[in-house]
C-alpha cells in the first residue's frame, strides 16, 4: 500500500511538476506572497496613519479627499488580493500568524515616519519575539 | 490612564469578528478556479472582506481610547482564535512549532504593547 502510494505520488509528481504541493501543506510562494502582504500591510498603516493626521474638511468628505487615507486604502485592498491567493496552497494556521510581522515593521518604521514615536527595549523584545515566533512556524511548515 | 469596559468588548469583538474573516476568505480560497477574476466574483470572499471591514471598524472605535497594554494582547488574541479554527473547519495539523511560535508571537505583541504606553 505504501508503495503504491509512492507510485502514485511520483506519478502525480511526473505528470504536474509540482512536488512541494502534494509533499507540504504550505508552498514556498504562498510564504512569499504573505510576506509581502505584511510589508504591504505596513506601508497602508502608515499611509492611513499619516493620512488621519492631516485631515482637512469635515466628515465624509475630510476622508474622501484625503489622498493618503484613500491610497492606505487601496494598498489594504491589493493585500486582501495577496492573502486570497496565497492561501489557495497552504494552511491557515501557517500563512495567518506571519501576518503578525505587520506588527513589526510598522514598530521598527515608525519612529522615520511620526517624529513622537521612538523606539524603547519593550518594542524591541516584542520584534524580536515577533520575529522568532514567525521563523519557527514558517520553518515547521518545510518539515 | 484608565482602560474602558467597552474599549475591551470592542477589541475582542473585531479579533474574533476578523477571525472569522479568515476562515471565510480561506474556504472560498479553497474553491476558487485558476487565475484572478474568480477572486472578484465569490461570494465567500466578497463575505471575508465584509467582516474584515466590519473588525476594522471595531478595531479603530476600541483602540481610540484605553491602554494599549490591555487592548494590545487582546488585539492578538485574534492570531488563537484563527488557530482554532483551522483545526476545527479545515482539519489542520497542530504541532509544537506552531504552539510554541504562536506563543512567542504573543508575548511579542505584548512587549510591543508595552512599549507603546
Amino acid at each position: 500500500m505504501l508503495k503504491s502510494a509512492i507510485v502514485t505520488s511520483s506519478g502525480t509528481v511526473a505528470s504536474e511538476g509540482n512536488p512541494a504541493a502534494s509533499k507540504t501543506s504550505t508552498s514556498l510562494g504562498s510564504i512569499g506572497l504573505v510576506f509581502l502582504c505584511t510589508l504591504s500591510g505596513a506601508a497602508a498603516q502608515i499611509l492611513m496613519k499619516h493620512g488621519a493626521n492631516h485631515i482637512t474638511g469635515a466628515g465624509l468628505i475630510g476622508i474622501l479627499t484625503n489622498l493618503p487615507l484613500l491610497s492606505g486604502y487601496c494598498v489594504y485592498g491589493v493585500n486582501t488580493l495577496l492573502m486570497v491567493l496565497a492561501l489557495r496552497r497552504g494552511h491557515l494556521s501557517v500563512l495567518y500568524p506571519i501576518i503578525a510581522l505587520t506588527f513589526v515593521w510598522v514598530t521598527i518604521l515608525s519612529p522615520r515616519f511620526f517624529p513622537q514615536d521612538h523606539l524603547n527595549p519593550f518594542k524591541i523584545a516584542g520584534v524580536a519575539l515577533i520575529v522568532s515566533g514567525v521563523s519557527l512556524i514558517g520553518l515547521g511548515s518545510r518539515e | 490612564m484608565t482602560t474602558p469596559v467597552s474599549s475591551m468588548a470592542l477589541v475582542l469583538g473585531a479579533s474574533f469578528i476578523g477571525s472569522f474573516g479568515m476562515v471565510t476568505l480561506k474556504s472560498g480560497a479553497d474553491r476558487l478556479a485558476p487565475g484572478i477574476l474568480p477572486v472578484f466574483l465569490s461570494w465567500r470572499i466578497a463575505a471575508g472582506v465584509a467582516l474584515f471591514l466590519l473588525s476594522s471598524v471595531l478595531f479603530v472605535a476600541g483602540l481610540k481610547n484605553g491602554n494599549l497594554t490591555v487592548l494590545y494582547p487582546l488585539v492578538a488574541l485574534g492570531y488563537v482564535w484563527t488557530l482554532f479554527w483551522s483545526r476545527l473547519f479545515f482539519h489542520e495539523p497542530f504541532n509544537r512549532s506552531k504552539l510554541l511560535g504562536l506563543a512567542l508571537i504573543l508575548v511579542g505583541v505584548i512587549f510591543i504593547g508595552l512599549g507603546n504606553r
